[in-house]
């Protein structure tokens, strides 16, 4: 079954604009979390540059959308569950 | 009144595959559903564990019977919030995963736990729970074993989903990326989606419960 959607453009990222800074950071993530940080290295985080400006442009967008993201604590829900 | 749901499963291939996969398996071909995956906080805290959100969006698939609760206007789309914690030392991955509209209409949480086998080697169990929930007077049954049907069904969904990023992983030379023809097969298969909502969608105005 398939409703349609409202005006919304929708991407693979919330903003049209972020798609290739989404790209980069994902690839730089992505290879400093299998060859760093699952091994335990603690050096410095190699995709800082990239995850600021695709974080500047992704906020933006969450902004111009207004998406209730703000200020929703860290795994708020969870709090209240019994321990797994 | 809650429903709850567990269960365990156990995915053949290593922890480490496992949450590599876990960042890299959007999109691919069951996923057509889940429109953005974005990352939208992240940090390594000063013991080493890695805190990630993450901000979803989903079409918002309803039976006929249920389009009474959605008047003309209203957001198709589901944003959801997809919070991880990563402990590379006691090797455990912990998801908390909610939607953040049409909570009234409906509301789903789960909790996600991989972590190694240990009856198997090579193996990563996951042990999976949720929570459903519906406010909507006099309907909060039918509706809440509607979100249980469609939870199990997207649960199926993404297990093939990680599996796939996880086949793709195994077999790829750079094993932290998913190479890029399997990436464009699958954003065809959402660029087609895509083209199918565009062409049925007339103007509205966008507003959330």
């Amino acid at each position: 079954m398939f409703y349609p959607y409202n005006t919304l453009q929708i991407w693979d990222t919330v903003g049209e604009a972020c798609t290739e800074l989404k790209r980069e950071y994902d690839q730089c993530f992505n290879r400093w979390f299998a060859e760093k940080f699952l091994k335990g290295d603690r050096g410095e985080d190699p995709c800082s540059e990239t995850f600021r400006k695709y974080q500047s442009c992704v906020q933006k967008a969450i902004k111009e959308k207004d998406i209730p993201v703000d200020g929703v604590e860290f795994m708020g829900p969870n709090k209240d569950k019994p321990e797994s | 009144m809650v429903k709850y749901f567990c269960n365990n499963t156990d995915i053949r291939s290593t922890w480490d595959y496992v949450v590599s996969a876990f960042w890299q398996r959007y999109p691919n071909p069951f996923s057509t559903h889940v429109l953005t995956e974005d990352v939208v906080y992240r940090e390594v805290t000063s013991n080493n564990r890695l805190l990630s959100r993450r901000l979803l969006t989903k079409t918002n698939r309803l039976p006929r019977w249920a389009d009474r609760f959605f008047p003309s206007g209203i957001s198709r789309c589901v944003y959801i919030i997809e919070d991880s914690i990563v402990n590379p030392v006691d090797r455990k991955l912990t998801t908390y995963t909610w939607n953040l509209n049409h909570t009234t209409l409906m509301s789903v949480e789960e909790r996600c736990v991989f972590q190694d086998s240990t009856d198997e080697p090579d193996t990563t169990l996951l042990k999976r729970e949720a929570w459903i929930s519906s406010g909507i007077f006099g309907f909060s049954r039918p509706i809440q074993e509607f979100g249980l049907s469609r939870y199990k069904s997207n649960q199926v969904k993404a297990m093939k989903g990680l599996e796939y990023a996880l086949s793709n992983l195994r077999g790829d030379t750079a094993p932290w990326l998913l190479s890029d023809t399997v990436k464009d097969a699958s954003g065809k298969a959402k660029e087609a989606a895509k083209n199918l909502a565009s062409a049925a969608a007339p103007p509205k105005t966008q507003q959330f419960i």
